[in-house]
């Protein structure tokens, strides 16, 4: 019944990921093609019509094998990483499939963690990014973490501190790192306000208010910005020191592609 | 060779114990539970292997391996006994394989003692911790045992020592721990979550053990199956209807209106993935299983 929910575009695409599915449709992390199919024929009204994104530099993303995304995080829900699964599915050729890497909270509420399995995004452990990559597929992460999804509206845009983990795992992998900016995602959802008491008795870090009150995001259009390949010399068994100013330099290109992102929308605006 | 197999009344033990016959090998097995239509080439013991005769088998035949699958669960024993076997047991096979000149000792274990957690990796290699004793507190004389076995590798250097961490098994003996699950026809699940679950046709268990007894393994070893299924999928695809209950009304019909029995402590391990990564066996044995997964389900389909 629910199969006939996907849309022939979203078939045809699942048709060529580099996914190797068994005859139920499932692959050996759990994903399941059917989910997939459901997924990305609603996340395609998401990013296409709903948040309009655009997005400019996909080819930048290997076509194949190993590579990691990283990129800002913001908006309250996790919306940016949702319209990059959409742009490598969509805008991508051939589409590819990423798996991120979840907060452990979401692990335990029903429902959305089995959702979560079957479309490939495991809990954000060290051996399941180590494991993706050496099984040569894409890898999103957001250094920033809940820190950066709970940023408030008045600090939108600016980075706060990124974790050094992803850049020993790239090290030692040997996986080039594609650098993203997602531009909208603060205005789509702004967060006023954290609702403490809520997120403690909802199990969540936090739980973002709105001016509209309800944590959903509005139609706001976004922009999404791909880097070219960051490739860094070592083995992950590099000093702190080596490490962080290697994460400094990704989180330099970072902010460098937010503030390119943001400038063409004011481009945009005042052409308009 | 002589080979000892402890437990072998077992589905598959039995299994094991005619391979090895097959492979021109001396079978001895110790078990209280009768095996009335045992192949010619095998011998039997009627003892417990913690008791004095079980002793005497090692004194008087002298096999050169052994094969420990005497270990019990708590779909069948009561949690004292359960000690007493698993871990009173094992400790006495590993004594006297130490007193009596025994070449290689294989103990077959269970991949569950590592445990089901929301934030424990998918793939478990041998390097992760066992975390079944706080996530399945019924599984924990398993772990001890599983650890306990693992320490003959230091204690008893001259003794080579494998330790499996097998998989489910499935297959026509309909026996074992997931067998059990899925005996009904109403398969029951915690509503929200549909873990993956790992399994081995049962054919290729035994193969497996006889190889990692064939290749002399000294260490752990992780044997998985091919890929895990949903849970929802292996109940779908073996023909049961799928039940899925709140988790907090599922403890409360287990074992009633014919519904399999679980231990209020296992529902993490219905909730969450035991999954492990058998690459280690892969590459010292170059075990690979004949059935895979769809294969597996279809042979256990409901008839």
């Amino acid at each position: 019944m629910w199969r006939r929910l996907i849309d022939d575009e979203v078939q045809d695409r699942l048709g060529r990921l580099d996914i190797p599915f068994n005859r139920y449709g499932q692959d050996p992390f759990g994903i399941s093609r059917e989910h997939l199919g459901l997924f990305y024929s609603a996340l395609g009204v998401l990013y296409r019509r709903y948040f309009s994104v655009r997005t400019v530099g996909i080819e930048n993303v290997p076509p194949s094998g190993r590579a990691m995304l990283i990129g800002n995080h913001s908006g309250g829900l996790p919306v940016d990483g949702g319209m990059v699964l959409a742009s490598l599915f969509f805008d991508h050729e051939p589409p590819r499939h990423a798996h991120g890497m979840v907060e452990k909270f979401a692990q335990n509420l029903p429902f959305l963690s089995s959702w979560f399995s079957r479309l490939g995004q495991l809990t954000g452990v060290p051996e399941h990014a180590v494991r993706f990559l050496e099984d040569d597929r894409l890898l999103m992460v957001f250094p920033e973490g809940a820190r950066g999804t709970g940023k408030l509206y008045r600090d939108r845009y600016q980075l706060v501190r990124f974790g050094t983990g992803f850049m020993r795992i790239a090290l030692q992998t040997g996986t080039p790192i594609v650098p993203f900016a997602f531009v909208g995602g603060e205005e789509a959802i702004p967060t006023v306000y954290h609702a403490k008491s809520l997120a403690r008795l909802l199990g969540t870090p936090y739980f973002p208010v709105t001016p509209y009150l309800l944590p959903v995001p509005r139609p706001f259009p976004c922009d999404l910005w791909y880097g070219e390949p960051l490739r860094f010399e070592g083995d992950g068994t590099e000093s702190d020191d080596v490490i962080e100013a290697y994460v400094g330099e990704v989180r330099d290109v970072v902010a460098d592609l937010i503030d390119r992102g943001r400038a063409a929308r004011r481009a945009r605006r005042e052409a308009a | 060779m002589k080979v000892l197999v402890t437990g072998i009344s077992g589905a598959l033990a039995r299994q094991v114990a005619v391979r090895l016959v097959d492979a021109g090998h001396t079978v001895l097995g110790i078990d209280r539970r009768p095996w009335p239509d045992a192949p010619a080439g095998i011998t039997l013991f009627d003892t417990d292997v913690r008791k004095r005769p079980a002793e005497d088998v090692f004194r008087t035949h002298r096999p050169e391996a052994v094969v420990h699958m005497a270990t019990v669960t708590h779909l069948t024993t009561r949690r004292e006994e359960r000690y007493r076997i698993n871990l009173g047991g094992t400790r006495s096979v590993l004594d006297h394989c130490h007193d009596y000149g025994v070449e290689h000792v294989v103990f077959v274990g269970r991949h569950t003692i590592y445990g089901a957690a929301s934030d424990a990796p998918l793939y478990r290699t041998e390097a992760e911790p066992p975390l079944a004793g706080t996530t399945f507190p019924d599984l924990a004389d398993l772990v001890a045992a599983d650890l306990y076995a693992g320490s003959a590798l230091w204690r008893f250097p001259q003794l080579g020592t494998t330790v499996l961490r097998i998989v489910y098994t499935l297959g026509p003996s309909k026996r074992g721990t997931l067998a059990g699950f899925l005996r009904g026809p109403r398969v029951p699940r915690v509503l929200g979550f549909d873990p993956l679950f790992h399994f081995l046709h049962e054919h290729d268990a035994a193969d497996a053990i006889v190889l990692a007894l064939q290749h002399r393994l000294n260490g752990v070893f992780n044997v998985a199956g091919p890929q895990p299924v949903p849970l929802t999928t292996l109940i779908e695809a073996t023909g049961r209807i799928d039940l899925p209950l709140p988790e907090f009304v599922l403890p409360r019909v287990l074992g009633r209106f014919g519904l399999p029995y679980l231990p209020r402590g296992s529902m993490a391990h219905l909730k969450y993935p035991v999954v492990i990564d058998g690459s280690s066996f892969r590459a010292a044995t170059g075990f690979t299983p004949a059935f895979d997964e769809v294969q597996v389900m279809d042979g256990f389909r409901w008839t």
